[in-house]
């Protein structure tokens, strides 16, 4: 069986909205900080 | 269970693996065996690397752990999202370059021969512990709850999932997962949605969360920088990282599911979906376990959860005492409820004064109450009983049997069974694998047929699958059974972790130097396991620090090493 060619793998993403695999790799990073505020906000509203 | 819960749970499990080994029936090459379908798209890709990871005691213990902690276990998960960013863009691309079956192939290629079998040998003997638990722990929480034989448990959970994963390899594993995981968070769900309905109609969502902040269960982050703490911010980012990088990044069972399929972005892409939506899944499950805690202030709870063990303890010795503590647990919930009612009312009519005194109140008479569980507790141990297992395993499965209608436990057992088989198949499957490809096909036989491989990976996973069975049929746990698995792997992890960053990003260290570092690393962490009482979470950053350092230490001891050729680095 043969893979895919790398590089272009490696550049693009093939994703609306997500040029590079960097952009998609900062999407999740704001989504885990956003994730953390929530719950930062929940503990404070609750304890 | 009524006939209809025996249906559901049999007849959805029978399906999906009568499915998968029909979908699979037709001869495979080894790359198909041991890869799976190589069409898969990244939403499969990212089903089954989230199946294998959540194993029946995530759905079965986790709401425990939020019943008797709070939210706080979430932070465990904190380091997860930036260690599988890391694997998507350095690990990954290299093992897909190298074209690899298992992650210690590239051990091979990178360092040495002793190198590979070192991470092979530590893959398999912490993965073939863990099978174990992950067979043994949901069996001896639902024999125990459903009077059912734990050793038939055992034996019928374990022979199904051997069946479908030895006769249809990878590509049935994945299939599985993804109706299995549909089963598990149909069940999930619909549990949460019945356990709104079943709270007292005067109390809001809002209300229940309060209840369950003022009786300190919603501390789901803290940045307290005390490293005896279990769960800490700073131990879920440092620890959680190192963790998840060594499970995700170079544990066969995780590498195995996210190398089959397509394309490099494919593998991303799942990866990144389970970044995404692992936080929020355990919040989930945990607020269920919270909301658990906050039914059971005002529907009086067991005073052991654990059935099985709390009638030992009444037809012993301790009967009379057992029934006194009973009895104060009775009317410490009475107390507790009123007071509870109390606070609320205060609260809704703006009473701060009120409110502050009612839930301190309240929150002394949980103190009482938790004082008469431990009380319990101690003296069903004295009287010989088998309380292995932490009892707030036992608190969801105890909800789900006395609060949900019929049909709807059937569900959530076959969600339990599903969790367990999904996660199992995965393992066997990276056991078989490994053993073939790195022991097998490199020691013993070098040139055979493909064929032949297949033949020698089926037994290989069938012998794994005995293994397991043998050590869930013989084991005898202590702590609670989701934190067992991950103490396993902390104990581990960390060393694996720091064959692979060594390979990946110091050049100048060899085989021989790494292989050393390994073993001296790997010793101190089983000697200080043994010796300091720190979060276990922690075991993974020093088993890291202290291999590095050490093949740092001895490479410069041997004297430079020839560098590794451009693809095995990462630039």
């Amino acid at each position: 069986m043969k893979l895919r060619d790398h590089t272009s793998d490696e550049k693009a993403t093939r994703a609306p909205g997500f040029d590079t695999w960097r952009s998609v790799y900062l999407f999740v990073f704001g989504s885990f900080i956003l994730w953390v505020v929530l719950l930062v906000v929940l503990s404070t509203i609750f304890s | 269970m009524s006939l209809l819960d025996f249906v559901v749970l049999i007849g959805s499990m029978l399906a999906i693996a009568a499915y998968g080994m029909w979908r699979t029936r037709r001869p495979q090459d080894l790359n198909e065996y041991l890869k799976g379908d190589p069409k898969m798209g990244w939403a499969t890709i990212g089903i089954s690397v989230m199946a294998t990871q959540a194993s029946a005691i995530t759905f079965i213990s986790t709401p425990g752990q939020g019943y008797q902690d709070g939210l706080g276990f979430v932070q465990n998960y904190f380091g997860m999202p930036l260690a599988l960013i890391l694997i998507a863009a350095v690990f990954l691309p290299m093992y897909r370059k190298l074209n690899v079956y298992t992650a210690y192939e590239f051990l091979g290629r990178r360092f040495d021969t002793k190198t590979r079998l070192l991470g092979a040998f530590l893959f398999l003997l912490q993965r073939g512990i863990a099978a174990g638990i992950t067979i043994y722990a949901p069996a001896i929480i639902l024999s125990t709850m459903l009077g059912w034989r734990l050793d038939l448990t055992i034996i019928l959970s374990g022979t199904l999932v051997i069946l479908y994963t030895v006769m249809g390899g990878s590509e049935a594993v994945t299939l599985t997962q993804k109706y299995q995981l549909a089963v598990i968070f149909g069940g999930m769900v619909t549990a949460f949605i019945v356990l709104l309905a079943k709270l007292p109609p005067h109390l809001s969502l809002v209300d229940a969360l309060v209840v369950a902040g003022g009786l300190n269960k919603m501390r789901a982050v803290d940045f307290s920088p005390d490293l005896h703490q279990r769960y800490t911010f700073w131990s879920g980012l440092f620890g959680g990282f190192f963790l998840a990088l060594s499970y995700f990044g170079t544990d066969q069972s995780q590498v195995q599911r996210y190398l089959s399929g397509d394309s490099l972005r494919e593998s991303r892409f799942g990866l990144m979906f389970n970044a995404v939506l692992k936080i929020p899944m355990q919040f989930f499950i945990l607020l269920l376990g919270v909301l658990v805690f906050v039914f059971y202030q005002f529907e009086r709870p067991p005073v052991f959860f654990n059935h099985a063990a709390w009638t030992y303890g009444l037809a012993h010795d301790s009967q009379e005492k057992l029934r006194s503590l009973e009895l104060q647990y009775a009317e410490a919930h009475q107390q507790k409820e009123a007071l509870i009612r109390q606070w609320l009312a205060a609260k809704h009519r703006g009473d701060a004064k009120a409110e502050a005194k009612e839930r301190t109140a309240a929150q002394e008479t949980l103190r009482r109450s938790e004082s008469i569980r431990s009380e319990v507790k101690t003296t069903l141990v004295a009287d010989g009983s088998r309380t292995t297992t932490n009892d707030s395993d036992y608190v969801f499965i105890t909800f789900v049997l006395d609060h949900l209608p019929h049909g709807v436990i059937g569900l959530l057992i076959a969600a339990f069974f599903a969790a367990a088989l999904s996660s199992k198949a995965a393992e066997l499957n990276a056991l078989g694998a490994t053993t073939t490809v790195d022991l097998y096909q490199h020691l013993v036989k070098r040139d055979a047929s493909d064929a032949h491989y297949v033949i020698a990976s089926k037994w290989f996973t069938l012998f794994w699958g005995l293994v397991a069975l043998a050590f869930a049929l013989f084991a005898n746990l202590v702590e609670n059974l989701i934190q067992a698995i991950n103490i396993v792997g902390s104990v581990f992890y960390g060393v694996v972790l720091a064959l692979f960053l060594v390979a990946f990003f110091v050049r100048r260290v060899g085989g021989t130097a790494i292989f050393w570092a390994a073993l001296a690393a790997q010793t101190i962490v089983f000697v200080l396991y043994f010796i300091l009482n720190i979060s276990y979470l922690w075991y993974n950053f020093i088993g890291c620090a202290a291999c590095v350092l050490f093949g740092l230490l001895i490479q410069a001891a041997l004297g430079p090493t020839r560098p590794p050729a451009e693809p095995l680095v990462a630039s």
